[in-house]
């Protein structure tokens, strides 16, 4: 069965920039504005399962060569580390800290642990949601 | 002492580069640099030998849990030397045995990383000071075992063997970790060392019996104890490098460490005397009895093991009695089957390890070690042939090897507990030296066994699959060190005796004095003493029984075959499956549906139960706001799309019914100032719309289901429970005033944490150990769709489970 969806095809591509730029806005901007790890994950995740759906599995997997199963396990790893990390300084286990810095461009910027934290649950969120779409998809 | 922190960690860290490491350097066999482990802890643990023997100990502790009293303490003194010293030094040899054992075809890295992993396992388990570090490394020793047992996992005798050795061991793992729950209730400390600096508060405590016999319970099985021996002869199934090491020279012994370790505590109980050294005596017969019977070496060495840590844990009963008597001249004559246990549990392994590792020899150049395909090995395999006479004749308790010394101490130290006036033991005080006799008999029997019908006789080239030759070189060097220290420990006993046992007896009878006393200087020769006649008694009745072996043997057919242990522990084992099976089947139906009953009837049973004992359904309507009209709407489209779904016709319908329901919430939340909220509901439904379509095609097609109308009305009660449970808890909450809110913590979200959103600074920071689960959680559920999906058996795959 062929289906026309030229129209799909052509807003996504337009359509799953302004999705990743978002996701990406909201996993910044998460720690003092709606958003975070979590959601930010979620919006990528949409916007390459919307890929996955316009566009068939091979031609995605060609441009985008990613083992979903390592971007959730790398996630993982990242999440578990930067708890583990805070022993090294002496302090209990899954202790955050932050300070402001003076960036170049940005000026007065806060840096915090929590981003490394946030960032390893956002790629656990992307990996798990494509690794389960993608099995169940391929599945005959 | 960070050294011996150090020492626990090593294995681990080296166990989790193994698998990298083996995928950079194919060419060279892994096991060699693997071997620069042990070498490494064992030179770092001998340096400090000297100073441990002048009555220094070593104490580090790391906070690990201060609330709740965990810390991971390390504690080095003479005892947990003489394990240390045992698990690294014959931890080098193994891995050297193990290299030329096992071909590079073989997965070495996964080999290597369970043998590290047992490795810092065990480590842990004997410098662990705290009673929880010391559990959790007690039952990784188990898992780690579980593992290497099952090594060759494509057989099915290794699964079934590796089955029985966890189910014991955990089994009796657990009730330890229940009687170290009693001992902290009991003296509330975690701390081994504060417990038995206590004990004379406590040995009247309700607790003292129960602890005692949890704690013994995990020492037994570990230490194959009757009747929980079963599992070490199907332990036999392992690789040999391995039953050298976990099964007879270090896992074995955890328990004999345990019992040791704890005996300044709980010895001098009569409780504590009979038990253990009861239980002990009857493995040492029993175990001794049944190794007669093997044809298997490697099972003939299993239960020459369960007898020989009989004898270790029955001498170490008979020497808690010195702790009933206090310190005195008279009370240090007992402690000398202490001495005697710690100097044999080193000589066991030594003797037994070397015989191991030519069982293995023999197994991997000929491809059998069954005693009736063997004979006549020893003009062909002249080396192979001399350690294995080396440690048999040391097992058998003969002069020129070490195990005729401590032997020896262990005949003295049965007859001399006759004298002792407690326990009513100058009567039933003869039972000791006569098990001992009996089962040494025994043991010099299965010794000649090895000996004759290996090396001697006839050779039957014929019943052999491969030709008869010497080993390599390399297999020989691991045996021939370890009955180096068989003869050389019988030559210089005292060395050891000053360095090594000296300090451990110091860490089993603290309130002695001074560990000097307690070390008696071991002499081969001490006149004709009973010890000696009952060594020449065991000779002279071993010889004759050993030459009417065809004689007597059929003795052992007189043992059914249905009344022993092992039948029971199928038995149990089929009935445990079966009976679990038709209870399982009755609840888990695989209709969602039932599932759905189940967690809606829990949920409100508990949550409605509790808000109606406690009284808090009570709605107030005074803080109501007003209703605005768009709500109202929005209500009633939720409420329509709801009722509409259950008589929808297609699933599409369903789903998009569905799909109105979230978005509606999610505009609920946009109303309510939650964008996070709000934000992540319209994601979600996206994505599990998207879900959905992928998974459309493989659903059935969508059914009338004839339900009984009786089923139909129990779930209809069950949904309007729940949905009338919900409704009160939301308005029951805002009320709520049995405990003070926590939100005004998180108000000050932007100080504490730095981020001004509050949802958020509460998942990353201030809950984020809950966080941090939760993607683990979701990890592990990703792998197992995906694996479900794509690693199933398709139809028609073979089962590739019994090759």
């Amino acid at each position: 069965m062929k289906i026309n969806d030229v129209i799909l095809r052509t807003v996504t591509r337009i359509v799953v920039f302004i999705i990743l730029t978002f996701g990406v806005y909201l996993f910044l901007s998460g720690h003092n504005t709606p958003g975070g790890g979590f959601i930010g994950g979620l919006v990528l995740a949409s916007a390459i399962v919307l890929l996955y759906l316009s566009n068939d599995i091979e031609k995605v997997q060609k441009s985008l060569p990613l083992d979903f199963k390592l971007v959730a396990a790398s996630g993982v790893l990242l999440a578990t580390g930067t708890g583990l990390g805070s022993l090294l300084f002496g302090v209990p286990f899954m202790s955050q800290t932050f300070a402001y810095f003076d960036l170049p461009v940005f000026g007065k910027t806060e840096l915090t642990t929590v981003t490394i934290f946030e960032a390893g649950v956002a790629l656990a969120v992307v990996g798990v949601v494509v690794t389960i779409i993608l099995s169940i998809s391929e599945d005959e | 002492m960070f050294s011996v922190t150090f020492a626990i960690i090593i294995p681990f860290i080296i166990a989790a580069l193994v698998p990298f490491i083996y995928r950079r350097f194919k060419l060279l066999h892994i096991g060699w640099f693997v071997m620069l482990v042990p070498i490494t802890l064992f030179v770092m643990l001998a340096r400090l030998i000297p100073s441990v023997a002048s009555g220094k100990t070593y104490i580090h502790t790391y906070n690990w849990i201060p609330s709740l009293n965990i810390n991971f303490t390390t504690y080095l003194d003479g005892l947990s030397m003489i394990l240390g010293l045992l698990i690294t030094g014959v931890g080098s040899l193994v891995i050297l045995y193990s290299i030329f054992y096992l071909s590079t075809k073989e997965s070495l890295q996964h080999f290597y990383c369970y043998l590290l992993l047992f490795m810092g396992a065990m480590l842990g388990v004997v410098f662990s000071d705290n009673l929880m570090v010391l559990y959790v490394f007690w039952e990784l020793t188990s898992v780690s075992s579980f593992l290497l047992i099952a090594f060759w996992n494509h057989r099915k005798a290794s699964r079934l063997g590796a089955q029985k050795a966890m189910l014991i061991t955990v089994s009796g793992g657990i009730a330890m970790f229940v009687g170290f729950i009693m001992l902290h209730t009991m003296s509330g400390s975690f701390s081994i060392r504060e417990i038995i600096a206590n004990v004379g508060d406590l040995t009247d405590h309700a607790l003292f019996i129960p602890a005692m016999i949890l704690v013994l319970l995990g020492a037994f099985t570990k230490s194959a104890q009757f009747p929980f021996h079963i599992w070490l002869p199907d332990a036999m199934e392992a690789p040999t490098p391995v039953s050298a090491y976990l099964h007879s020279a270090t896992m074995v012994k955890a328990g004999i460490y345990i019992v040791a370790r704890f005996t300044p505590f709980f010895g001098g109980d009569q409780l504590w005397f009979w038990v253990v050294s009861g239980v002990g005596m009857i493995t040492l017969f029993w175990g001794s009895f049944n190794a007669v019977r093997q044809t298997d070496l490697k099972a003939l060495l299993a239960y020459s093991t369960i007898s020989q840590l009989g004898l270790i844990m029955s001498l170490l009963g008979l020497g808690s009695i010195a702790l009933q008597y206090g310190y005195s001249e008279e009370s240090i004559i007992y402690t000398q089957a202490t001495f005697a246990a710690l100097f044999h549990l080193i000589n066991h392994s030594t003797f037994k390890g070397a015989l191991f590792m030519v069982v293995g020899i023999l197994d991997h150049e000929l491809g059998t070690r069954d005693i009736r395909r063997l004979g006549g090995l020893m003009t062909f395999m002249p080396f192979t042939f001399t350690v294995g006479v080396i440690g048999s004749l040391s097992m058998a308790g003969l002069p020129l090897f070490n195990g005729f010394l401590s032997k020896e101490m262990f005949f003295a130290a049965t007859v001399q507990i006759m004298n002792a006036d407690v326990f009513s033991l100058q009567t039933i005080g003869i039972i000791f030296p006569i098990i001992a006799w009996i089962a040494s008999v025994f043991t010099f029997v299965y010794c000649m066994i090895i000996i004759f019908k290996t090396f001697l006789g006839p050779v039957q080239p014929e019943k052999l699959d491969k030709p008869l030759h010497e080993a390599p070189v390399g297999m020989l060097i691991s045996p021939i060190i370890l009955s180096v220290f068989v003869v050389g420990i019988f030559f210089f006993p005292n060395l050891l005796g000053g360095y090594i046992l000296k300090p451990s007896m110091e860490s089993i009878y603290p309130t002695f004095g001074d560990p000097a006393n307690l070390t008696p200087s071991i002499h081969a020769w001490h006149g004709i003493k009973p010890e000696l006649l009952m060594t020449i008694g065991v000779v002279l009745v071993g010889a004759l029984l050993y030459r009417f072996l065809k004689k007597w043997k059929p003795i052992y057919g007189l043992l059914s075959s249905r009344y022993t242990l092992n039948a029971y522990y199928n038995n149990f084992l089929s009935f445990a499956e079966s009976k679990s099976t038709i209870v399982t089947n009755k609840y888990m139906t695989g209709l969602l549906r039932d599932y759905l009953v189940y967690i809606y009837i829990f949920f409100i049973l508990t949550v409605g139960g509790f808000f109606f004992y406690s009284g808090a359904f009570s709605p107030s309507f005074s803080m109501d706001v007003r209703i605005r009209a768009y709500e109202v709407i929005l209500v009633g489209v939720m409420a329509v799309a709801a009722v509409a779904m259950l008589f929808s016709k297609s699933r599409m319908t369903a789903t998009l019914l569905n799909g109105v329901l979230g978005y509606s919430i999610a505009i609920f939340f946009v109303i309510f100032r939650a964008p996070d909220l709000a934000l992540t509901q319209l994601v979600v439904e996206s994505i599990t719309t998207a879900l959905f379509l992928l998974a459309f095609s493989h659903l059935p097609d969508w059914k009338k289901e004839r339900v009984p109308s009786k089923t139909k009305l129990t779930n209809a009660v069950i949904s309007v429970g729940t949905g009338a449970v919900v409704v009160l808890v939301a308005l029951a909450v805002l009320n709520y005033d049995r405990f003070e809110t926590i939100s005004a913590f998180f108000e000050n979200a932007y100080e504490l944490a730095g981020g001004a959103n509050i949802v958020n600074a509460i998942l990353g920071d201030f809950r984020g150990f809950d966080t941090m689960l939760e993607v683990v959680v979701l990890f592990i559920a990703g792998l197992g769709v995906y694996t479900m999906i794509k690693l199933r058996a398709k139809k028609g795959d073979e089962n590739i489970e019994n090759k």
